[in-house]
């Protein structure tokens, strides 16, 4: 949108030399390991197995794509990254919406409540499991108890719902900052406005603040939705993927047979899958998301 | 990668540092598992460097899944980043074969290689040299709280079997009080539930392969070894069984919540320590238990110090491992922090020691359990393979990890036992044909 | 304290969102107290359950083994037993020290190259920057475990395993996408007129950047330098996988602590709280700055 004359060949010009060392270095980050992902993901190599590497042909992703395992965790993979997402876009904006009234304390509220976001992931799916979940010793263990209820076998029982509830716990609040800040530059005039011609606080919030946050609710579903795709550091901790394979997602399934079965080539061609499945969610959802940014 | 190397402000904050701790000693890095042994070898550091003033000892302690995995890429790929592996009887052998670790020949005369224990030598060695110092050696065994088998009027015989263990169980299971039945591992991984369950699964008359190593998981033995471990564990272990491993397990009997717990014999030197466990005083135990056949019906493994062919340090880690392992360590140990507390089952020595059989009442029944584990031959049926809890094969911990994974959802109620197994047969033979056993 | 209050539902239901223009409004005083109250409570409430995992992590590092598991109470002897323990086992400064310099090391980076690709991407695109926009955010959406063997295999190439320098590097590139796209959404609210007016006055791009667009958008700058050093911080796959002893950062000395050895409940906690107390108080320090940079830009 260059407005000088020569603006258009100008611009392409500089706009490649300031981008080059950004473009260079994602480029290297990306050719080079995936460059070797996938030529391992055409090769039979297990770390285990030195000496042992040859050529496999597509066996690698013959045998991936026939493990059932794979379609589970892809169904857990969208499960997780669905329900959070709806947990932390509904929740957040609810939550703005409240914090942004004026009440004691409000400003400590506010910095206590975006508190878990800070938290490294690896010590809040401790905290949750050491602390809050353990069915004996556990702080939810001992409220059911107050009610003389069972203590709850959470990641025996319901697995998948723990994972969910401990990784909104941490997101939900990245939702809360971002909308919460959107929500301050809501101008007071058009509610008051509305107000005025008699919306009730349900209509204003559906016709005049939703809206409003249309833009931020995009920010949260793209920046939340990078980091759920790729969540590791809860699973790992907590139930290793299990019991069975019900809270094996597709970064999980990646680590187990990298790491776990230290199969490179197997690893790899799951890896590539992943790549192909992230590209599709780039040039789907992250475009349509994109759309709403542009307005 | 020109331009990566050449980033200024990065290098910047490790050149200050780099620069400020100038090295005039060896630095050795010591990779090793956080259980309890080898915190108690971490603090006792300083008195190792006082003896070697040339060294230093940088230590690097991670839990074991996450310790396997991160030392097994370093040393496939020979990355060099340790210079002492903290591995087990399962990896020595596979590990030595394929020449990452630096054969142990030539130790030093008052090391007294003849005095560490024949079978656990045995299952370090390859072709003939050790490949990796015992630093802890262990078979499994039972458990038990002597106050409430006597509250319930139970004596225990000299070898129980698991129809009376799950009998006794049941009557002194008492959830509303927090005493449960029994304690195993739940925790899926081929080094947790699996090597529990594999001892079950010997005891029943199973075995991992047969003879053409063709995977028998889904056997008749198999389906009734995990139908009475899920029956047992599930009705009266427990809340939270299935994420309980080795650790877990030790925490719970030692604060007393558990009647009956088969684990590690490791484990006894902890639990007769009042310091460390509210049962020292009550605390009973026995045989393993056993069902059909005694053979396999309890583990063998030793936690041992190895060091990677890849490592630039080698001398100096071998002066390390040489003392951690040696008899003059477990003098140091026994000292400090009492006798109990010395790490078992490696040196003869130890269970000759006067002051140690004091202490531990347990030591020649360990002593005796380790001795007659064979892991050449520990299942019902011929198997090809070496190992009790274990199957001595690359491929064993992917489906060691596979299978664990299903145990843990049959455990859970999450999948009836024969669908779990169904499936964990199906996955090993996946591997198994994957890896070219068979076509 | 705020939990006590049984009678939230009917609160909830009484104050649906959107409510707080009747405080300008004046209707009858004591009805709008009551309603102030109900909404304090309400809030105060969820803030509580909110946090209240944290809380607990922080108190039970100053509970004794025996009291950690006891039943839970929010009253008891403090003691620093725990944390003497903890300390004896690993150098904490140590560690600490190498989150520093990794997470605030790689932030700058970041910061050095986005900045121009940002720059160029918001006042001179081309058909193609939407797409390689979009292109380096679907980086971030490969899971990091399926790269590990060959960037594994290129730092021990490179003697970079174990190095601040090689972790350093990880982070930038990790964070590169996610800073170049907020600075992007930073610079294009600029108005176009201000750098063209410099443009006018014969400033070169250099200039332009340093003295024109660098200081107007730099709470945008700040809070995308921010965000950046949180994510660095609490990164755990790739700190974890390329570093042993000499550059491991905070997550790798609680993964030490990560499974029980007998009870150690306290201990962890203690560990846990030392591990995040830098970042939280630094979040909680900078939170303003935060949001008032991003009221600027993205989420405006």
């Amino acid at each position: 949108m260059s407005t000088r004359a020569s603006g258009r060949t100008v611009g392409g010009l500089r706009s490649l030399s300031l981008q080059a060392p950004a473009v260079t270095l994602l480029l290297i980050w990306m050719l080079i390991p995936l460059g070797m992902t996938l030529w391992f993901s055409f090769q039979r190599y297990n770390l285990l197995m030195p000496g042992m590497e040859q050529f496999a042909g597509l066996e690698n992703y013959r045998y991936l794509l026939t493990d059932p395992a794979l379609w589970s965790a892809m169904g857990t993979t969208l499960v997780l990254v669905g329900s959070v997402l709806a947990i932390s876009v509904i929740g957040g904006t609810l939550l703005a919406v409240l914090y942004q009234q004026e009440f004691f304390g409000r400003g400590i509220a506010r910095v206590l409540a975006i508190s878990p976001f800070f938290i490294m992931p690896t010590v809040s799916a401790l905290v949750w499991k050491n602390m809050m979940m353990h069915p004996v010793n556990g702080v939810l263990a001992w409220f059911t108890g107050l009610f003389g209820l069972p203590a709850i076998d959470w990641f025996s029982s319901y697995p998948l719902l723990s994972i969910i509830v401990i990784v909104a716990w941490q997101w939900l609040p990245f939702a809360l900052l971002i909308l919460l800040t959107a929500l301050q530059s809501l101008d007071d005039d058009q509610v008051e406005a509305a107000r005025m011609d008699g919306a009730g606080p349900v209509a204003v919030f559906f016709f005049i603040t939703l809206p409003h946050l249309k833009r931020a609710i995009s920010v949260v579903i793209m920046i939340q939705m990078i980091f759920l795709l790729t969540i590791f550091a809860e699973i790992f901790v907590t139930t290793s993927g299990g019991p069975g394979l019900a809270t094996t997602n597709l970064a999980y399934l990646i680590y187990i047979r990298a790491l776990l079965e230290f199969d490179v080539g197997g690893a790899s061609a799951g890896g590539v899958i992943a790549i192909v499945l992230a590209n599709i969610v780039a040039i789907f959802l992250i475009r349509m998301v994109a759309r709403n940014l542009e307005e | 990668m020109k331009l990566t190397r050449a980033l200024p402000l990065a290098t910047l904050a490790a050149a200050i540092a780099a620069a400020s701790q100038a090295q005039a000693q060896t630095e050795i890095t010591v990779a090793t598992v956080n259980n309890n042994d080898m915190v108690i070898m971490q603090s006792l550091t300083s008195e190792f460097e006082q003896a070697h003033p040339d060294l230093s000892v940088d230590w690097v302690i991670l839990e074991e899944n996450v310790l396997r995995q991160r030392l097994t890429t370093d040393i496939a790929t020979g990355g060099g980043q340790f210079d002492v592996m903290t591995i087990g009887t399962y990896e020595v052998p596979i590990w030595a074969e394929r020449e990452w670790l630096v054969p142990l020949t030539e130790l030093p005369a008052d090391y007294e290689v003849e005095d560490l224990l024949k079978p656990v030598r045995d299952g370090l060695s390859h072709d003939g040299s050790l490949h990796a110092l015992p630093f802890y050696g262990e078979s499994s065994m039972l458990y038990y709280r002597t106050d409430l088998f006597e509250e319930h009027g139970i004596t225990m015989p000299e070898q129980p079997t698991w129809e009376a263990a799950r009998d006794w169980a049941s009557q002194i299971h008492d959830p509303d009080n927090g005493t449960y039945g029994i304690c195993l591992r739940g925790k899926p991984g081929w080094g947790e539930n699996m090597a529990f369950v594999s001892t079950l699964v010997n005891t029943f008359g199973g075995r991992w392969f047969d003879e053409a190593w063709q995977p028998q998981i889904n056997s008749p033995e198999w389906q009734e070894a995990i139908a009475f471990y899920v029956d047992l564990l599930g009705n009266y272990g427990p809340p939270g069984a299935s994420s309980n491993g080795f650790n877990e397990n030790l925490a719970l009997f030692s604060g007393g919540r558990c009647a009956m717990w088969v684990d590690a014999t490791s484990a006894a030197g902890r639990l007769f320590d009042p310091r460390e466990s509210d049962v020292a005083e009550v605390l009973g135990f026995s045989q393993a238990p056993v069902a059909v056949t005694p053979k396999g019906s309890h583990w063998l493994w030793s936690w041992s110090l190895a060091i990677p062919a890849s490592s630039e340090r080698q001398e100096a880690a071998r002066r390390f491992i040489t003392w951690a392992t040696s008899q003059e360590y477990i003098e140091l140990v026994g000292e400090r922090e009492g006798w109990t507390s010395v790490p078992p089952g490696t040196r003869t020595s130890t269970y000759e020691d006067a002051r140690y059989v004091e202490a531990a009442p347990f030591a020649s029944f360990v002593l005796e359990a380790m001795q007659n584990a064979d892991p050449t031959d520990s299942t019902l049926e011929p198997s090809p393979y070496v190992g009790v809890q274990f199957a001595g094969i690359p491929e064993f911990q992917a489906i060691g990890t596979q299978v664990g994974q299903m145990v843990a959802a049959a455990l859970t109620g999450q999948m009836p036992v024969q669908q779990a197994l169904d499936s964990a047969q199906r996955s090993a033979e996946r591997t198994m044909r994957q890896a070219g056993y068979y076509d | 304290m705020f939990n006590k209050t049984p009678t939230t539902a009917p609160a909830t239901a009484a104050m649906p969102p959107g409510q707080q223009a009747l405080a300008g409004q004046g209707i009858g005083g004591a009805l709008l107290r009551h309603k102030r109250l109900w909404l304090a409570l309400l809030a105060w409430t969820i803030t509580f359950v909110i946090f209240f995992p944290i809380l607990w992590m922080v108190l039970t590092g100053f509970k004794t083994e025996a009291q950690a598991i006891a039943t839970p109470t929010l009253f008891f002897t403090p003691t620093l037993e725990s944390y003497e323990a903890v300390h004896a086992r690993a150098d904490y400064l140590h560690f600490a020290w190498n989150s520093v310099a990794v997470s605030v090391g790689s932030t700058l980076l970041a910061l050095l190259i986005g900045i121009p690709a940002a720059y160029s991407m918001a006042f001179l695109p081309t058909q193609r920057t939407k797409g390689t926009l979009l292109w380096m955010l679907s980086t971030k959406m490969l899971p990091p475990v399926g790269v590990l063997v060959p960037i594994y295999l290129i730092f021990r190439d490179l003697g970079m395993l174990d190095t601040r320098t090689g972790l350093t590097v990880v982070y930038t590139l990790m964070n590169l996408p996610i800073v170049i796209w907020m600075l992007y959404t930073f610079f294009k609210d600029l108005p176009k007129d201000i750098l063209e007016a410099g443009r006018m006055d014969g400033a070169s791009t250099l200039q332009e950047v340093c003295f024109l667009l660098i200081p107007l958008t730099l709470p945008g700058i700040a809070s995308t330098g921010l965000l950046s050093v949180i994510l660095s911080w609490n990164e755990a796959f790739w700190s974890l996988n390329l570093t042993s002893s000499r550059a491991a950062p905070l997550t790798a000395y609680i993964a030490s602590f990560s499974s029980p050895e007998g009870l150690f409940w306290a201990k962890l906690s203690a560990a846990s709280t030392m591990a995040v107390a830098p970042i939280l108080i630094f979040g909680w320090l900078t939170q303003k700055q935060m949001v008032r940079g991003l009221t600027f830009g993205a989420v405006k």
